[in-house]
């Protein structure tokens, strides 16, 4: 029985569709990635599944609840932790948690209860006094995925949870994600950190121009969209090598900038070919996620 | 979540959001309530006494009570008017405090009544400050007085409400300017709270019946000074419109904004 259904999601702003027919169900216990470039539809995505947006297409079910029309009451057994930070910055973090527990029609009571075991969860015990403008920002994001637990829910949604951290503070997340699926929640994550995405998310999915282009687990989506050998060559003959030789040698020849991608499933005679090429530098590694994430999305930027 | 133009959806829910801006003003209380009496005083002693010494009896009464009287009304309307819009636009806009709250099961319509009501309520203590201020200075002696009051959340929750529609609109807070420039400002001025609204060409007279303000002042002068005001109906109605008006407009343009 799923917690979150969307069938044939369409939304469109000012006559450009962003989410163009989008489904998926996610099981309990599951974590679920949301992967994709900038103005992919990730953001628009779960502000669906919250009912805090309508649908031109297309239906939702939140906690087995019809969405936007049951939104509150199927938000009531749920937990946001938004991209952007937005603790209330007069308050104490006690007083945080306190305020948002209240918005939730928690008794004061439960919610001073709850507040010093998700103070220890998120690393800030002690900090309960503090205001929130003596958090770092690890900190700060911390405390909204503590703010996301006061009324213990079954889902998560996390929306880039992780952007902007330094690695330390970003391990602590992911350890906290991993404790949080141990206890049974379901926690939906969108991110562009495809390392994020391969070490939480059992199952994943890639968005591109509001539409779905690739499903599965990180596994399955590597050995199915992309050669398991990368080589990532670059030096001042490089062009030239890439045009000639290395069309023959590997299944796939990508150029980005001053470097060579060459995708192969039998890296052996490519090596042999670079290792007799002192002008030519080069990394070889097996290909990941990012790769795949590259191939479908395609290396240009997006703003 | 409602449809576009449906009416507001109000519930209770709306408790646990203005119990969140009460928190918040308590921190900062005690200047905010000085704050509230310092100015009113500053200007019904300056501009009463000041412009008062050069002036005969106006409408039958000093012209620091008719000033006095007059200002219980324009520094409510300008209280909830100014937390409606700066402070409930920072709270919508930079801190985002509107999207935590909806993230959690509080609908949008829930938040923008207790915008209004929060804005009423604080607005009901500007205009208490300068009724406390009126009665030391003994400036009214009438119990019928004690009827301004009730009438203090109603100018509160009218110009709270037209408040909260410009910050639907807002795209900074340089726009709030252009309200209080173009729309504040005039009103004040034809809604004989300076002066009595009679003084002007009968086209402002006519233009100030419908603007909300000087209904406010037609009920609470007369009450300050011992007399029961006529067209208490039209006057309450008057406002009531303008109340429910902009409140529907707040909800609908905050949607719109919002929930797109």
């Amino acid at each position: 029985m799923a917690v979150l259904a969307a069938q044939n999601l369409r939304k469109s702003y000012d006559g450009q569709e962003v989410i163009a027919g989008v489904s998926f169900g996610i099981a309990p216990g599951e974590c679920f990635g949301l992967l994709g470039p900038n103005g992919a539809g990730k953001t628009t995505t779960l502000r669906l599944c919250l009912g805090l947006t309508r649908p031109d297409g297309g239906s939702v079910e939140l906690m087995r609840r019809p969405v936007p029309g049951e939104a509150r009451p199927a938000r009531a057994r749920v937990g946001v932790v938004p991209q952007m930070d937005n603790l209330d910055p007069d308050f104490t973090v006690r007083e945080n948690l306190l305020v948002y527990g209240r918005y939730f029609g928690l008794p004061d009571r439960t919610t001073r209860e709850r507040i010093p075991q998700l103070l220890e969860f998120a690393g800030l015990a002690g900090r309960a006094d503090s205001r929130i403008q003596t958090l770092s920002g690890g900190m700060k994001r911390r405390l909204t995925l503590a703010r996301a637990l006061i009324n213990d829910p079954d889902l998560i949604f996390m929306d880039e949870p992780t952007t902007g951290l330094d690695p330390q503070a970003r391990h602590l997340i992911w350890e906290r994600l991993k404790q949080l699926l141990a206890q049974g929640k379901t926690i939906v994550l969108t991110t562009h950190f495809m390392e994020e995405a391969e070490r939480l998310c059992a199952r994943l999915a890639i968005m591109d121009r509001g539409r779905f282009i690739a499903e599965g687990s990180p596994r399955e989506l590597i050995s199915r969209h992309i050669e398991p050998h990368v080589a990532e060559v670059h030096g001042d003959g490089v062009m030239e090598w890439a045009e000639g030789e290395a069309g023959a040698l590997a299944s796939r020849v990508e150029k980005s900038g001053e470097t060579v991608f060459c995708y192969t499933a039998d890296p052996g005679p490519l090596l042999a070919s670079l290792s007799r090429r002192p002008d030519l530098r080069y990394l070889h590694r097996p290909a990941d996620l990012e790769d795949v994430f590259l191939k479908l999305t395609g290396r240009e930027l997006r703003d | 979540m409602m449809h576009p133009f449906f009416p507001p959806a109000v519930s209770l829910r709306f408790v646990p959001v203005w119990r969140r801006n009460l928190l918040v003003w308590r921190k900062l209380a005690i200047p905010s309530i000085l704050g509230n009496l310092a100015d009113p005083m500053i200007y019904v002693l300056g501009l009463g006494y000041g412009l008062g010494s050069i002036l005969p009896q106006v409408g039958g009464v000093s012209y620091v009570a008719f000033l006095a009287a007059g200002m219980v009304c324009s520094s409510t309307m300008n209280s909830a008017t100014f937390e409606a819009m700066y402070s409930a636009f920072s709270r919508m806009h930079v801190q985002r405090t509107w999207d935590a709250i909806t993230n959690a099961p509080i609908e949008l319509d829930d938040v923008v009544l207790a915008e209004l009501v929060w804005a009423a309520s604080k607005s009901v203590l500007s205009g208490l400050a300068i009724l406390v201020v009126i009665w030391a200075l003994g400036l009214s002696g009438s119990a019928l007085a004690l009827w301004v009051i009730p009438l203090l959340p109603l100018i509160g929750l009218t110009f709270g409400a037209l408040g909260l529609a410009m910050t639907a609109l807002a795209r900074s807070y340089d726009f709030f300017m252009y309200y209080f420039t173009l729309v504040i400002t005039p009103m004040i001025m034809v809604s004989g709270v300076f002066f009595p609204a009679e003084q002007l060409p009968a086209a402002f007279q006519a233009i100030a019946g419908f603007l909300p303000l000087i209904h406010a002042v037609a009920l609470a002068r007369p009450l300050l000074f011992g007399q029961v005001p006529a067209d208490i109906l039209l006057h309450i109605g008057v406002m009531l419109a303008y109340a429910v008006a902009g409140f529907y407009a707040a909800a609908i343009l905050c949607r719109r904004r919002l929930l797109k």
